[in-house]
């Protein structure tokens, strides 16, 4: 109904007005904070100097760890992918009745702290746990091999933890794919692959996209995998984040999350450029 | 030959599919299953023996559960604030006019993509800028978590109301039903089990969450923060039993919800004539 | 309640860019069966929305006899909506969806008046089910049952049968004329479906682009067409090009392509010096070369049979006039006539009385429908 000109403006208003004190104004903030000198400190206060140079010395210091982090996300996402889009393409196409249940089950980790589940992790993964006992008896590891407290296990926990962020869009994506053009594939002699890789693939590019960005973005800032199962070689730059705000260091820390902040953004733009753009909300 | 290798190939992909759930519910069995852990010593994490202690003396340790009842205690008025909020906004979104909206939507969007780091980094830099360094605590947390979660809300309840048919409402008030009529009976009872869903979802990601909370709480310890804590401390197994309690509720009330979605579905085919 | 007439009076409707309704003027007389006809885009559900209530016009009034409802809100309204896709209320029963406008309205009891209503609609087994169980005819069946319950001054109806199949949509239509002579309401009802309109209604408003082409009885709008629209789009017409050349005797003598044929006065719409010849194909008569035809009026011979179509009821024929158009000619197969063949040359004739004049700057084209 076309009467009621301004109701729509006065629902936004809280909302939006949260998200602008809560989400914008923190975000100048953070910048702003980031210029600070890093003389200052909480009890003190800090002095605005425009101290650009901040960013150049966490890029000196922290270079290394940030350059892992986008490593490290960008290797989980990639394994979330491998196992996801085959689970995402069971549940769309393979899985009759179950089809809901397996969502369900999908979901369902979730409901266990994002905690608890990663401590499970380094039981499953612990020096004399199921795996390792496993994979040394079938000489893939070595005797003194471990997979805890290695960039594996990082990786392995990232994936662990996100991988229902790579499924869920993935399977919105591919269910929404009319079987009839894949029969259509396979009626103008296509095998299989080939209509995989014509037909499925392209069309279930929106959720693949929204999938690895909202996995690669959240794995890319987390710590606690990296502090639960790595070792102080594999810290993130979520870690150093944390520790710099603990003892006090504020420029310092928003310097370099406004830096992640910044590396993301571009990735993303160049990936979205390219994926091809979607709608976002 | 020909026959068998394709009646692999249909099902390899179901099969990976299904090691792929049961790799995702490895840790789970792992919980379940520490929860009834008897530890030889605080440091290691490994099955030592097996013990209904944990669940008998489930709040044994220090602060585990009074952590447990303040990460409710903010899950339930974080859900209630961003339910509120995130619901009118969906509804600016789908069903009035305003200018500004490609604006709008970028800005719900953007908490969602922000990783949690970066999102708890600014809203600390907020309280400290604004001078409330010393008053971190359970309202700055709650605060925080409003922010994230209402983007959720407003995409879920969105999803919900945009598949809703606006004709109905238009029917309501062509049968005599006011503005606020019409929203009580037609429009509200039809988004609700959207409405419902995003609170579901807002108190997990609120009880769940930990990096934006640790950055922002002060003294306050939360459930996860508990956990991480006594990470370093030694683990009491207690955790195990929390943990195991969050998801035999929450797969509860889904499996629930998923029963009742089969029985109608079942009476709708029976019934059809 | 007094009998109220709906006036809609110098009704517009401008969206950005295009007016949809156009300086609309119309009385619907009380317990009538006034039908809004016109091809999709014409403005008739823009025009039923406005007299509902859920537009609001740019220009213009609807008023319920001498009460000016024109900006009230569609609660507020006398008028009840049938909606095309039933908008039936998913989430309560059959009982509940026909009984919301009397409770809306503060009626405690409705229990009688629900119950009589699903009896009139042959529902009644089916109160305590939700809609999603019923078929497609049942579902319109409540739609209609929940908006009669209101005994309102003036029900809409929007293209209610739409997505019904044939027979049933014959039976429904039997039906709600029934229904309406039975209760008595004035009946608005919007379609594009011409040969709904002409079975169920009173009045007719042929629409097209916003504006009334001619409202009359479908009898008269049929055989009376003022406009190559309506002459197109209700049945099929021939138009021939012709130019006037005099009156004489009650007739307008018009020569078509070197043929002089005459059309009364009564049924000459333009004044110009030129204008369309109009003829429906089941008036024309065809005949073999000299034959003696079944009525002498207009007589043309030199026509060649291009098509022959055997419907069943009828054979419908082309045939090519010396001028190169081709006139449809419809011949109802009473077994009494033979059957002409392709290639063959035949005279083809028709009563002056079933001729009619129009205004040679139309669009000959107009209203045919595209298939």
């Amino acid at each position: 109904m076309s009467r009621r000109k301004l109701t729509g403006y006065w629902l936004l208003t809280p909302g939006t007005l949260w998200l602008a004190f809560f989400f914008l104004v923190p975000t100048v903030t953070l910048v702003v904070s980031s210029l600070y000198d890093p003389e200052g400190s909480l009890t003190d206060g800090y002095v605005l100097t425009g101290r650009f140079a901040n960013y150049a010395d966490m890029m000196e210091f922290y270079g290394p760890t940030i350059l892992r982090s986008l490593g490290y996300a960008f290797a989980a996402t990639l394994a979330c992918l491998v196992l996801g889009y085959p689970l995402a393409y069971a549940i769309a196409f393979k899985a009759g009745r179950w089809k809901n249940l397996m969502l369900v089950a999908v979901i369902a980790p979730f409901f266990t702290s994002f905690l608890v589940r990663t401590l499970s992790w380094k039981l499953l993964l612990g020096d004399h746990g199921p795996i390792v006992d496993f994979l040394q008896t079938i000489h893939l590891l070595g005797e003194d091999g471990r997979l805890l407290a290695t960039p594996f296990a990082v990786i392995t926990g990232l994936t662990y933890n996100f991988l229902p962020f790579m499924v869920l869009p993935l399977y919105a994506s591919l269910e929404k794919i009319d079987l009839r053009l894949v029969e259509a594939g396979s009626d103008l002699y296509a095998s299989p692959v080939t209509t995989f890789r014509k037909i499925t693939l392209p069309l279930s590019m929106p959720g693949l996209v929204a999938g690895t960005l909202l996995t690669f973005i959240p794995a890319s800032g987390d710590y606690i995998n990296s502090e639960l199962l790595g070792n102080p070689r594999t810290r993130m730059v979520g870690n150093e984040v944390q520790d710099l705000f603990a003892s006090g260091s504020v420029p310092e820390a928003a310097s370099l999350s406004v830096m992640l902040m910044a590396l993301i953004v571009l990735l993303v733009l160049v990936y979205v450029r390219r994926a091809g753009t979607e709608e976002l909300v | 030959m020909r026959a068998v290798r394709n009646w692999v190939a249909q099902r390899l992909v179901l099969w990976f599919g299904l090691l792929v759930l049961l790799y995702m519910f490895l840790p789970i069995f792992v919980v379940i299953l520490m929860s009834f852990n008897d530890p030889a010593s605080r440091r290691g994490y490994t099955f030592d023996g097996f013990t209904l202690d944990n669940w008998t003396n489930p709040c044994a340790p220090y602060q585990l559960c009074s952590s447990v009842w303040v990460s409710i205690q903010i899950g339930l008025a974080a859900t209630l604030l961003a339910t509120i909020l995130g619901t009118l906004m969906a509804f600016a979104l789908v069903r009035h006019r305003f200018r500004g909206r490609s604006s709008m939507s970028l800005l719900i969007f953007l908490p969602m993509a922000t990783p949690e780091i970066v999102l708890g980094a600014s809203l600390l830099a907020l309280f400290v800028n604004a001078g409330f360094a010393g008053q971190l605590g359970f309202w700055t947390i709650l605060v925080a978590h409003v922010m994230f979660c209402l983007s959720f809300v407003v995409v879920t309840v969105k999803a919900r109301l945009a598949g809703m048919d606006p004709r109905l409402e238009e029917a309501a008030t062509d049968l005599y039903a006011t503005e606020w009529q019409t929203f009580w009976r037609v429009t509200f009872p039809m988004v609700a089990p959207g409405i419902a869903a995003a609170a579901m979802l807002s108190f997990s990601l609120s009880f769940d969450d930990f990096i934006i909370t640790n950055l922002n709480s002060g003294q306050t310890v939360t459930f996860p923060m508990f956990v991480w804590g006594a990470n370093q401390r030694g683990i009491p197994m207690q955790v195990n039993v929390i943990g195991t309690v969050m998801f035999l509720i929450a797969f509860a009330v889904v499996l629930g919800g998923e029963l009742n979605n089969r029985r109608r579905a079942r009476a709708l085919a029976g019934v059809r004539s | 309640m007094t009998a109220r007439d709906l006036v809609i009076d110098r009704l517009t409707k401008r969206f950005a860019g295009f007016v949809a309704v156009d300086d609309l003027s119309v009385t619907v007389p009380q317990g009538s069966f006034f039908a809004l006809l016109g091809p999709s885009g014409c403005g008739k559900t823009t025009t039923l929305r406005m007299v509902a209530g859920l537009e609001d016009p740019t220009a213009g009034a609807i008023r319920l006899g001498d009460h000016d409802i024109t900006h009230l809100k569609p609660y507020q309204r006398p008028v009840n909506t049938v909606f095309q896709s039933y908008a039936l209320f998913p989430h309560l029963s059959i009982f509940e969806n026909v009984a919301f406008g009397l409770r809306r309205q503060g009626h405690k009891d409705v229990k009688q008046a629900v119950t009589d209503m699903l009896d009139l609609v042959e529902l009644a087994p089916y109160g305590d089910r939700k809609p999603a169980l019923l078929s497609g005819g049942q579902q319109q069946r409540v739609a209609l049952a929940r908006a009669l319950i209101n005994k309102p001054e003036v029900l809409l109806l929007d293209e209610p049968l739409g997505a019904l199949d044939l027979k049933l949509r014959r039976g429904m239509q039997i039906e709600l004329k029934r229904i309406q002579t039975e209760v008595g309401l004035t009946f608005v009802h919007v379609t594009h479906d011409q040969e709904e309109a002409m079975t169920m209604a009173d009045t007719i408003a042929v629409m097209n682009g916003g504006v009334i082409e001619q409202m009359g009885a479908p009898a008269e709008l049929y055989e009376n067409p003022r406009t190559t629209f309506v002459a197109n789009f209700l049945g099929q017409s021939n138009l021939i090009a012709g130019t006037v050349r005099g009156t004489e005797g009650g007739f307008t003598q018009v020569d078509m392509h070197g043929v002089v044929v005459s059309v009364p006065v009564e049924r000459t719409h333009t004044t110009n010096a030129s204008g369309w010849v109009g003829i429906r194909p089941e008036k024309v008569l065809i005949a073999g070369p000299g034959e003696e035809l079944d009525a002498p009026g207009n007589h043309l011979d030199g026509g060649v049979v291009t098509d022959v179509s055997f419907v069943g009821v009828s054979t419908q024929y082309l045939v090519r006039m010396p001028w190169g158009q081709e006139l449809q000619v419809f011949e109802q197969n009473t077994g009494r006539r033979r059957l002409f063949n392709k290639g063959e040359t035949v005279d083809i004739s028709w009563r002056p009385e079933y001729a009619f004049l129009l205004d040679a700057a139309q669009d000959v084209n107009a209203g045919i429908e595209e298939d």
